[in-house]
């Protein structure tokens, strides 16, 4: 064997290992976070903790059903809002808009994903909050939608962009409007990857806690109806995390396992019916 | 209507120029498609020059010529998929039955003008639902059922599939996907099918089924397609156009164009000296 060869033999090796372990790191984050919440919070979990409301200081017990339905609530309203916006200005940008307008749309909407998202909270506050002078779940809503619209706008954009155009010249040539060949071939045909784009959105906003503390606040109690301030997963994971109780602090792992637990199974089911149906080749 | 426009034009319709292009051969029959003084550009770039043809009633016509020659534009002029491409500008005039189709809606155009394209294109839907897909948004007056067994059947492909009518297009092979692609096409009884190199992606035994089924087809139909492979065009077509660089050099009978071509550049082509 040459040196050359040698050296060839030892970069090839020394590349794979490299990636392999950077690889197996950025998997195993994934493992250790969950192992530590279920090390720390897995014993405060049971059915109390899903059903009953927060128990005072120095009271052992009670959950964090409030929290539970809050976060629901708050998710609920803000995909309500912040889904169809990005929805259809995805169509618009990847089917109607020129190139000008496109681009500035979607430096826009990058800009708008980049903005921190204590000051999206602010930004709600202002709008929604002073004016009605409540915290509430309709503005902790407002936050988070408006968190939900880039991702879903940029996604959207994309996955319409993916379907290979023989497709929809195949649905013009029949006599199809260009609005009938978007809602019946493109959407349906990009359909999967625009729900898991969505899907995302929704687990990545639903561990926002900074947009939510000077909007929705936190409710130690049952929030009913929009208007009242209510109590969330990661503001209570927050709140807890601070407090200088050691119950608190069992029952803030719970929570963050609770909340992690909520997401990955949004994800698996979504993945379990994505995947029936028929995927359309890449172009 | 413009009547007039419908009736006897095949000797007229002759691109000028072409020495000896005979008047007695074509047999005078009505044309269903009429070009005349089309060009056509991207941009800036004139991609076909002047061009006047017209394709018969009930026939097949083939367009032929090396790559590029401008076949495939033409033909997408026909049911105006060009102005799905931005900067495509047309100028000419195209009539379908007399009608100039630029003045016409384009959504009722490409209804009576059917297309079939160079790669099977099925939508992600299953069998039944391409086939189903023309009727449901183009609105029909029989049972979706029944225009889908019909359209199958026209497209010699209901055997194959009746039994599985509800799994995926994509579970096909090409030529049966190409098949489909046509069933498609005809579920909305288009009065011409425009077919772009359907064959280009196909083995020679699906190729030889499509062109059985063309033949069929012209009874009902009216027929263009664009081949690069001079013996399909030999094989199915009634009418032959041969095109080079943007320009439409023959025109004339395929018999005629095969054995006795009238340009000097026809001949080099088909006797395989270029292109």
């Amino acid at each position: 064997m040459t040196a050359r060869l040698c050296w060839r033999k030892f970069v090839s090796g020394f590349m794979l290992t490299m990636t392999g372990v950077c690889a197996l790191v950025a998997v195993s984050v994934l493992f250790f976070i969950l192992g530590y919440l279920v090390y720390h919070g897995g014993t405060s979990i049971n059915w109390n903790f899903f059903t009953k409301l927060p128990t005072p200081v120095g009271e052992t017990g009670g959950g964090m059903a409030n929290a539970i339905v809050g976060s629901a609530k708050l998710l609920l309203l803000a995909s309500a809002f912040g889904v169809p916006i990005g929805f259809f200005g995805g169509i618009y940008l990847a089917e109607f808009s020129g190139h000008k307008v496109a681009f500035v749309v979607r430096y826009a909407a990058d800009l708008l994903n980049g903005v921190p998202s204590i000051v999206i909270g602010i930004f709600a506050y202002a709008l929604v909050v002073l004016p009605f002078k409540h915290f509430s779940t309709l503005a902790g809503s407002f936050a988070l939608g408006l968190m939900m619209i880039p991702i879903t706008l940029r996604n959207t954009e994309e996955f319409l962009l993916g379907v290979p155009r023989a497709l929809r010249e195949a649905s013009m040539a029949l006599g199809a409007s260009k609005w009938t060949t978007i809602a019946r071939v493109v959407v349906p045909a990009a359909y999967r990857g625009i729900m898991t784009a969505i899907l995302l959105a929704l687990a990545r906003v639903a561990g926002e806690t900074a947009p939510l503390l000077f909007t929705a606040f936190g409710n130690r109690y049952w929030s009913p109806g929009l208007g009242q301030p209510t109590a969330s997963l990661p503001v209570v994971i927050y709140n807890y995390a601070i407090s200088p109780y050691d119950d608190w602090h069992r029952q803030a792992w719970a929570a963050g396992l609770v909340l992690l637990g909520l997401i990955l199974m949004v994800n698996i089911v979504a993945r379990v019916i994505l995947a029936r149906g028929v995927a359309v080749p890449r172009s | 209507m413009q009547a007039s426009a419908r009736s006897e034009l095949s000797v007229n319709l002759k691109p000028t120029g072409i020495a000896n292009t005979s008047r007695e051969t074509i047999a005078p029959t009505t044309m269903r498609v009429t070009v005349s003084k089309v060009n056509f550009f991207y941009g800036a770039k004139q991609t076909l020059f002047d061009i006047n043809m017209a394709i018969a009633t009930n026939r097949v016509t083939a367009l032929i010529g090396p790559s590029g020659c401008g076949k495939s534009t033409l033909l997408r002029t026909f049911n105006r998929m060009h102005e799905t491409v931005r900067n495509a500008r047309l100028e000419g005039e195209i009539l379908l039955d007399g009608q100039n189709i630029l003045a016409q809606d384009v959504t009722q155009l490409r209804r009576r003008v059917g297309m079939v394209f160079q790669r099977p294109n099925p939508f992600p839907k299953s069998i039944f639902e391409n086939v189903a897909y023309g009727p449901k948004i183009n609105g029909a007056d029989a049972p979706i059922a029944e225009i889908v067994e019909k359209s199958l059947r026209r497209a010699a492909l209901w055997d194959e599939v009746k039994d599985h009518l509800h799994k995926s297009a994509y579970e096909l092979s090409g030529g049966q996907q190409q098949r489909l692609c046509i069933a498609r096409g005809l579920a909305v009884e288009p009065e011409v099918l425009l077919l772009d190199e359907p064959c280009s992606a196909l083995d020679p035994i699906s190729t030889a089924k499509i062109e059985e089924l063309l033949v069929q087809l012209k009874d009902s139909c009216t027929i263009a397609i664009v081949t690069h492979n001079m013996q399909q065009a030999a094989r199915v077509s009634d009418y032959t156009a041969f095109l080079l660089v943007g320009q439409l050099v023959e025109f004339n009978p395929t018999p005629q164009l095969f054995t006795t071509p009238t340009d000097p550049r026809t001949e080099a082509y088909i006797t395989g000296r270029f292109g």
